[in-house]
């Protein structure tokens, strides 16, 4: 299968061993992946700013780097990100009044998966370990997503796939299901309840035991890190696209400081 | 009083307690610094949470009650002008009276006139959101009318003269101690001996109200629904407060906004299973009361209905917000909302907080009304309230329609851009292109040196110290993954062979 | 007649130029649910005694001794015009002078009902599922305040008007009829979200359900 890799642009300049990782876990199981070069955001910093025509552009933008003639599925390590391919694009054209914009969108949103997703429903991982040869042999706790859990019903894709990694040790993150207060520019506009919020997720990470926080968006797991690290605390953040790269013989480099595998991370 | 002239001008906005007076994050700011306040909106928040869970998980048909319940709302929106004459029609021909409010001021006037006309001077209400959006406690008070909330958290916001916090239990804000402190001072027949327990508090309110409404002769109320096609209103409670003011008396008035319609009795089989299970968490409230007009020889003989636009014909104007609407005033969105939880109701300045009250007060204004602008930026969008709403109304989606208007609504009238505009466009025209993000993520070791030693940023200027108020950056890497992928597919033809067993950095 | 009517509809025809469409209700939710007798008595006694509610049981002869068994504290007690008799024998007979009739044409006054200790009716149709009697105001269940002033109402609900769910009861009732829906006895959540019973309505709820 021919993947287009969607990496959306906070992995793209923040974090780009989330998007390797992706590269590895779908060429191990011997999938092709292409990286459309003229890609970068999905626009709803945009959307969800109030600025719909400036996000025009960017929609125009990544249908036209993503044409759907290109690529069987296009994939993203993100349910924001895919949220909004899917659901804020048709709607940013409709308001612009291009229809044929608005088809298009429709168009490529239908090919695009979040990574749990496409790992789940099109490629049948069930068991990451036997079928990825993942192996991370650590205590860590998940926090699922606002917007991949109620925008794209993902479910416990995530988690699953993270509980059939060898060696690892789940542990559950209480009120898992609350928001850590990212939400794009509302943690700028109203930076005192997201800092409240993030206070809240913060606790409940750091009361799991675990060493670190795994999720499926690098937006809120740069938002919880941010919290862990500004409170001085050891906990980290990591994308679950890096622990399902991750082998007993090519052991994940993590983010941060923490030290993983006796390696410091670089 | 204006005449009708034609066609009026729209909108037509709505007044009285719909606005934000300060704006969200100023008043979050305050808020969020009373510790007592978040541990008992915490506390009931989620105590509320699971109790809802636990009952809608009873019913199997949850999701095709919901269905219905949004689609039977769509089509009351779509008809609306026919059904309020076919309510009328049908309510004034068991003898109640029909009178229409176009904003608060009318409708406290009218309620004012009608109270006058029985010759008293004081009155029992139950419970309702309308008369607070209206200010008409405060309204009446002025014309010489007292005017007793009978509701127990009604009661202990208006002995304690707050303002109530939240549409299903407006004491929401206030513990068991701080209501006990609240019946002493204010109670004076009390005994000094109460207790904070609930039952104990419950009880002195029974003592406290019961002369009250054995011997009012005028009664006031809102309405949960009025049925179009048997002309019938609905009260939904709890206490027995709702029976007493709507049996008692020998004049009821009500006044309800104009869209809480259905067309069919039957309808309310879909909304009487959806609204109690999402606002107390509770199979069915204890009491509902419906009465169609007067009933000879039973209930009030003097039967009135307020019906008040105050900007709702404004919010049905707007074609991507005009479902908020739809609302049943159930509170399950405040409920489960992660701002709410955390601000409380007062924040929003408005009678309807949380996040409902974050696209129904700006509809109802206008966007740029006193602060309301600031409310539909009082959400993370994490859509925890779409879940929860009965009815479906897509409250994330309005929210990112408002902030638009908003946005909109200011365009070319600043002589300065803000911060948040040139982000904006900057943002824009990066986004544009993959070659123009390429060009600024050059700048990524920049960004690694000011990280320094610590590897993470600690302290930004401008809007962006909103973030660094409370969370570090990482140290961006010396190199994006666009940048990688080229160089490790240099020469490929077929960008899309990354070698197996990459070497990490 | 009045012209901020005309203006609101105005204004509400004006808000509408777009012509929404009207959609088609999906009514794919449950509208019946077939079940026997003992299964319908079984959930409603489940669903009251979780309100708090006093429930029993009984054949149609048990009425009149339940009755009377509820009413033994009782300084007094109203019922409706068009009450049965018979459900009344025992009580009445036990201690005199504590009856009193209310009916539309001859109605006790407020003050008279806040004097009673207790109040018999009837019901028209129940709900299983969600615990709650209806009372339409026809002969046998009488004026509202009937069942609102006095602190203990004793109910008695026909196992034949038990519906196990919502739609099937509502089928069954005239919408215009003055409807009281009672679920278990007054109570309010107002305090910490924890639901204490008996407020202003009555304080004791006491259902006597019929066996066909």
């Amino acid at each position: 299968m021919r993947i287009a890799l969607f990496a959306t642009c906070i992995v793209d300049a923040m974090y780009p061993r989330t998007a390797r990782a992706t590269v590895t876990i779908l060429e191990r199981l011997g999938h092709e992946v292409v990286f459309p070069s003229g890609q970068t955001c999905c626009g709803q910093m945009h959307v969800n700013s109030g600025y719909l025509p400036e996000a025009v552009p960017v929609v125009r933008n990544h249908v036209a780097a993503f044409n759907p003639a290109d690529y069987d599925v296009a994939v993203a390590p993100s349910g924001s990100c895919v949220g909004s391919v899917k659901h804020q694009h048709p709607m940013v054209a409709r308001s612009a009044g291009d229809k044929e914009l608005e088809a298009q969108a429709e168009a490529v949103g239908a090919k695009t998966y979040e990574l749990s997703e496409l790992l789940t429903d099109v490629l049948g991982v069930t068991n990451a370990a036997e079928q990825l040869g993942s192996w991370f042999p650590h205590k860590i706790t998940y926090h699922p997503s606002c917007h991949g859990m109620r925008l794209l019903r993902l479910g416990d894709r995530q988690l699953n796939l993270l509980q059939s990694v060898g060696g690892i040790e789940v542990a559950e993150l209480p009120q898992a299901d609350q928001c850590c207060g990212f939400g794009g520019t509302f943690s700028l506009k109203n930076a005192d309840v997201s800092s409240a919020m993030l206070a809240d997720k913060a606790e409940n990470v750091k009361a799991t035991g675990a060493s670190l926080c795994s999720g499926g968006d690098a937006s809120c797991l740069l938002h919880i890190g941010g919290g862990l690290s500004r409170e001085g605390s050891d906990v980290t953040t990591l994308h679950f696209a890096e622990i399902l790269a991750s082998t007993r013989e090519n052991p994940v480099s993590i983010t941060g400081d923490v030290l993983v595998s006796g390696k410091a991370a670089r | 009083m204006s005449t009708y002239l034609g066609m009026p001008t729209l909108p037509v906005y709505g007044q009285g307690n719909l606005n934000a007076v300060e704006s969200f994050p100023t008043a979050a700011r305050r808020e969020l610094k009373n510790e007592q306040l978040r541990a008992n909106l915490g506390h009931a928040t989620h105590t509320i949470r699971d109790k809802r869970l636990r009952v809608v998980g009873e019913l199997p048909d949850w999701e095709d009650l919901r269905d219905a319940g949004s689609a039977v709302k769509e089509s009351v929106m779509a008809r609306l002008p026919e059904l309020l004459e076919q309510f009328e029609a049908n309510f004034t021909a068991r003898g109640g009276v029909i009178h229409w409010a176009r904003n608060a001021d009318e409708a406290n006037e009218i309620v004012r006139d009608l109270i006058r006309a029985e010759g008293v001077d004081e009155v029992v209400k139950v419970k309702s959101m309308a008369t607070q959006e209206i200010g008409l406690n405060e309204y009446l008070e002025e014309q010489g009318i007292a005017a007793y909330e009978t509701d127990l958290a009604e009661l202990i916001v208006q002995l304690d003269h707050d303002k109530p916090s939240h549409i299903l239990v407006p004491a929401i804000h206030k513990n068991r101690t701080q209501v006990r402190d609240i019946f002493l001072r204010e109670m004076p027949e009390v005994d000094p001996n109460l207790t904070n327990e609930p039952a104990k508090l419950a009880e002195a309110a029974r003592a406290h109200l019961r002369r009250k409404f054995l011997s009012a002769k005028v009664a006031i109320s809102g309405a949960n629904f009025a049925i179009a096609d048997a002309g019938t209103l609905a009260v939904v409670e709890s206490e027995g407060n709702g029976r007493m003011c709507l049996t008692l008396p020998e004049t009821l008035i009500t006044v309800m906004g104009v869209e809480k319609l259905l067309p069919t009795w039957q309808d309310l089989e879909v909304f009487m299973q959806l609204l109690p299970r999402s606002s107390t968490g509770e199979r069915m409230n204890p009491y509902t009361s419906l009465w169609t007009g007067v009933t000879e020889g039973d209930g009030p003989q003097n039967v009135h209905l307020v019906l008040v636009d105050n900007g709702r014909s404004a919010a049905l104007a707007d074609e991507m917000g005009r479902s908020a609407l739809h609302c049943i005033r159930c509170s399950a969105c405040m409920n489960v909302c992660p701002v709410y939880e955390r601000t409380g109701g007062h924040a929003y300045g408005s009678t309807y907080p949380g996040p409902i009250g974050a696209i129904l007060s700006p509809m109802m204004t206008g966007i740029k009304s006193e602060e309301n602008n600031s409310l539909p930026y009082a959400s993370s969008l994490c859509g925890a309230c779409y879940d929860a709403c009965p009815v479906k109304i897509n409250i994330p989606e309005i929210l990112v329609h408002l902030r638009s208007v908003d946005v909109e609504s200011k365009r070319g009238t600043r002589k300065v851009p803000t911060q948040m505009d040139l982000l904006m466009k900057g943002a824009s025209w990066a986004f544009s292109r993959g070659r123009n993000l390429g060009l600024l993520e050059k700048g990524l070791p920049l960004g690694k040196l000011a990280a320094g030693r610590k590897r993470k940023i600690t302290k930004l200027p401008g809007i962006a110290a909103g973030w660094t108020q409370s969370r570090d950056i990482p140290a961006p890497p010396a190199q994006s993954f666009r940048d990688w992928w080229a160089k490790e597919h240099e020469g490929s033809a077929a960008a899309g062979t990354a070698a197996q067993g990459e070497k990490r950095s | 007649m009045s012209s901020a009517r005309e203006e609101i509809l105005e204004r509400l025809r004006g808000a509408l130029k777009d012509a929404p469409a009207v959609p088609d209700v999906p009514r794919n939710y449950r509208t019946g649910v077939d079940a026997p007798e003992e299964e319908r008595i079984s959930v409603l006694v489940d669903r009251l005694e979780d309100y708090k509610a006093g429930v029993t049981v009984v054949d149609e002869a048990g009425v009149a001794p339940r009755v009377a068994e509820l009413l033994r504290e009782a300084s007094s007690y109203v019922v409706p015009q068009g009450i049965e008799e018979a459900w009344l024998a025992e009580a009445d007979a036990a201690k005199p002078n504590r009856r009193r009739n209310d009916s539309r044409q001859a109605p006790l006054s407020v003050a008279d009902l806040d004097a009673t200790s207790a109040v018999v009716t009837g019901s028209a149709v129940s709900v299983a599922e969600t615990g709650t009697i209806i009372l339409d105001g026809s002969e046998g269940q009488g004026r509202r305040a009937i069942s609102l002033i006095p602190d203990h109402h004793v109910c008695v609900v026909r196992a034949g008007d038990i519906t196990m769910i919502l739609p099937e009861a509502l089928r069954r009732l005239d919408g215009t009829r003055p409807l009281t829906w009672i679920s278990g006895p007054s109570a309010t959540s107002d305090i910490e979200l924890e639901r204490v019973e008996g407020v202003h309505g009555p304080r004791t709820l006491d259902v006597i359900i019929v066996r066909s």
